[in-house]
């Protein structure tokens, strides 16, 4: 097949199909210790102009998730399954010249770093026409036009002057809003982006964030936002999915994640970001205990080490993905929180002194429960 | 309890303050106050960054490339310029480099400043002055030739293997270290003597066979970091192929140590001329060469020893010259990773 045929042609496109419906993929990673299993199995689907936040800590594979659905990792010694449905297209048993049509034209991303996602020794102006050059065939006048155009559409001052700029002429935060406009360069359907902010100085984030949410509004693009930080999902994502050891362990609309969590994890995560109220002072919930080991993952639920819900069941069986009632909302926990089955097992650990993973469990730390 | 919060903050989650989307921005809840503050924040520190760049003097931060560079750079300039204007030279006088300056027996191994040319002349009563500019033609040419030379091929294999790697890196940088495990003088004789051919074009093929190998291990080496690289990965998200990600994205990080070798190889490239010279391997007589006139000196170096210094003077210097540029340009143009 040749590069044309996918680019011009709708081949294989269901225009009904969902933007990207992802099934059941997996990627592990062969390495000396073993098999890592990064990404075990993740099904979501995403619409048209919706966004989607995933959430997890470092090492819970959210990055390698959006790599492994743009298909940008190494072929040797990684293992994928599973299906990634672009448009009812699955892109997944695509090869690089095949994806190449996609990359940037249909999906591309922005990366965590801005500091080392540009060329050091090409202009900005390069940077951004290159692919106005490879996938939409400008003229040069067009693509400068162009070019300026993205630039002021990202808030940057005198974007003709930037143009014949280095990267290193600009500040961080200049810099990730050239990497924005390199993305939305060619107006891509989907935009990944993973940790866009962590690089950047908190009084930035805000801004790339809400010059993330603006674009995306205007374009009517779909976006995965990947972070770390619930703060940075909590107001500009319309689905939320806590990834875990490789797993969704939680899913959910963003509004009933906030309100009404199931995942312990969920909670956990909640329970440590900062609250304004709180008096000065106040110790930070952290969550003890490290990540699993993506080679040897305990048996039964990943999260029990840690989780001061877990029972002897939690650490014999995997829960599977369990429907909470509302749509859209699912979870992978035999006591949920903000139910009869897991407030009892909380009170059950309360009354031990600690879990069934020896976590310790205070009575005072479940009151509130 | 001293390490917990008064209120368990897992109830705490308020659904209406982290509503979705736009709602967020015009709830009027602490988090988007300090979105506000931040925004303004963020204002003023573009509104610094804008102004900065007149605001620093630029003389205060200028590297220097220093005196040693200066000297350095206008010796080369000199032997360049003096090898390239030869012919015009010899035009306004500078006796002909193979034919004697007189017919008597007397001028033959006259010391320099002697009346008879400023570095004197040797046993065949040649000019030493007018050899060593005509060498000096010899010299660069095969220097700055084999050099291109090797860093052409050279480049090429080492980014094959570098950006590729698996088997076409083992293959190709296994040819290499086969060519490495060779002496290289040993291997550029036997390159000159298999050919057969004493002409510029030979010494330029030996010479520049034996430089592909350190340029292939060096571009291999920058490439195997530059491919690593986030902006690599960025322009494949953008649909680059190969090709352009070698030649747009790696390429052109890759030149700046590439030129900086090369600086210095044209310097071991000369020397390594002049050992093919020494040992009777390059242009063959009365053409001069460097070496050659090195070789020639030797059997009058207790009564004559100018014959022989005066080549390798300007030999030593010109080396020395093209090292000392070679690492003080690689030294100013060197952008440390934080500056990036």
């Amino acid at each position: 097949m040749s590069r044309k045929d996918l680019t011009g042609s709708a081949a294989g496109r269901d225009p009904n199909a969902p933007l990207l419906d992802v099934r059941d993929i997996k990627t592990h990673f062969r390495t000396e210790r073993g098999t890592v299993r990064a990404v075990d199995g993740v099904s979501f689907t995403l619409q048209r102009g919706r966004t989607l936040g995933v959430v997890g800590e470092s090492g819970s594979g959210k990055s390698v998730l959006s790599k492994s659905i743009m298909g940008l990792l190494p072929r040797r010694n990684v293992l994928r399954e599973g299906q990634v449905l672009y448009e009812g297209l699955d892109v997944s048993v695509l090869d690089e010249n095949q994806m190449r049509n996609i990359w940037g034209a249909e999906m591309s991303m922005v990366f965590q770093d801005p500091m080392t996602s540009l060329n050091p020794v090409m202009k900005i102006g390069k940077q951004i026409k290159e692919s106005l050059y490879l996938h939409l065939n400008m003229s040069k006048d067009d693509a400068h036009d162009t070019a300026v155009a993205l630039l002021s559409s990202v808030n940057i001052p005198e974007p003709e002057q930037r143009l014949e700029e280095y990267p290193h002429q600009l500040s961080g935060g200049m810099r990730q809003r050239v990497v924005i406009a390199i993305a939305l360069a060619c107006g891509p359907k989907l935009l990944f982006a993973d940790e866009p902010t962590t690089a950047l100085d908190v009084t930035v984030q805000a801004q790339i964030l809400n010059l993330l949410q603006q674009q995306q509004h205007e374009r009517h693009m779909a976006m995965i936002l990947v972070t770390h930080d619930l703060g940075v999902v909590a107001g500009r994502t319309d689905d939320i999915a806590v990834m875990y050891a490789g797993r969704v362990v939680e899913t959910a609309p963003t509004a009933t994640l906030f309100t009404a969590m199931r995942h312990p994890y969920t909670e956990a995560l909640m329970a440590s970001i900062p609250k304004l109220t709180d008096p000065s002072h106040t110790r930070l919930e952290a969550i003890g205990g490290r990540p699993p080991d993506l080679i040897n993952p305990p048996a039964g639920c990943k999260f029990a080490p840690r989780c001061k819900y877990a029972q002897d069941r939690c650490l014999q069986e995997d829960p599977p993905l369990m429907d909470a009632g509302e749509p859209g909302h699912s979870f992978r926990c035999f006591y949920p929180v903000g139910t009869d089955a897991g407030a009892q097992a909380l009170a059950n650990n309360a009354a031990a002194g600690r879990s069934a993973s020896g976590v310790p469990v205070t009575l005072a730390a479940s009151g509130s429960h | 309890m001293p390490e917990h919060s008064p209120e368990h903050p897992g109830n705490q989650a308020p659904g209406s303050n982290y509503f979705p989307s736009g709602d967020f921005l015009e709830s009027p809840n602490l988090a988007t106050e300090l979105t506000q503050i931040a925004d303004v924040d963020a204002y003023n520190l573009e509104a610094l960054h804008n102004l900065d760049p007149d605001q620093v003097p630029e003389d205060a931060v200028k590297k220097r490339l220093g005196w040693t560079f200066w000297i350095a750079a206008a010796w080369i300039f000199l032997i360049v310029a003096l090898a390239l204007l030869a012919p015009l030279l010899e035009k306004l006088g500078m006796p002909d480099p193979t034919q004697p300056v007189c017919t008597s027996r007397d001028c033959s191994l006259q010391p320099p400043l002697s009346g008879y040319g400023l570095m004197g002349t040797d046993k065949l009563r040649r000019d030493i002055f007018a050899r060593v500019i005509w060498g000096a033609r010899v010299s660069i040419l095969v220097g700055v030739a084999a050099v291109i030379f090797g860093i052409f091929f050279g480049s090429i294999i080492g980014i094959i293997a570098g950006f590729f790697k698996g088997k076409v890196q083992t293959v190709l940088m296994g040819a290499m270290d086969v060519l490495l495990a060779f002496p290289a003088l040993l291997l550029a004789m036997s390159i000159v003597t298999f050919l057969d051919d004493k002409s510029v074009k030979t010494i330029v093929l030996a010479i520049g066979i034996v430089a592909i190998p350190p340029v292939a291990r060096l571009v291999r080496a920058s490439t195997l970091v530059f491919a690593e690289r986030e902006f690599v990965l960025a322009a494949r998200t953008l649909g680059a192929s190969n090709g352009r990600v070698i030649t747009k994205e790696i390429l052109p990080n890759a030149v700046l140590p590439i030129v900086s070798f090369g600086i210095i190889g044209v310097a071991v490239a000369i020397v390594a001329e002049g050992a093919l010279a020494f040992l009777g391997l390059s242009i063959p007589p009365p053409d001069p060469t460097w070496g050659s006139m090195i070789n020639e000196g030797r059997a009058t170096l207790e009564t004559a020893p100018w014959v022989t210094l005066m080549p390798c003077l300007v030999l030593f210097l010109t080396v020395l010259s093209l090292n000392l540029a070679g690492d003080r340009l690689r030294e100013y143009f060197d952008i440390r990773e934080g500056a990036l």
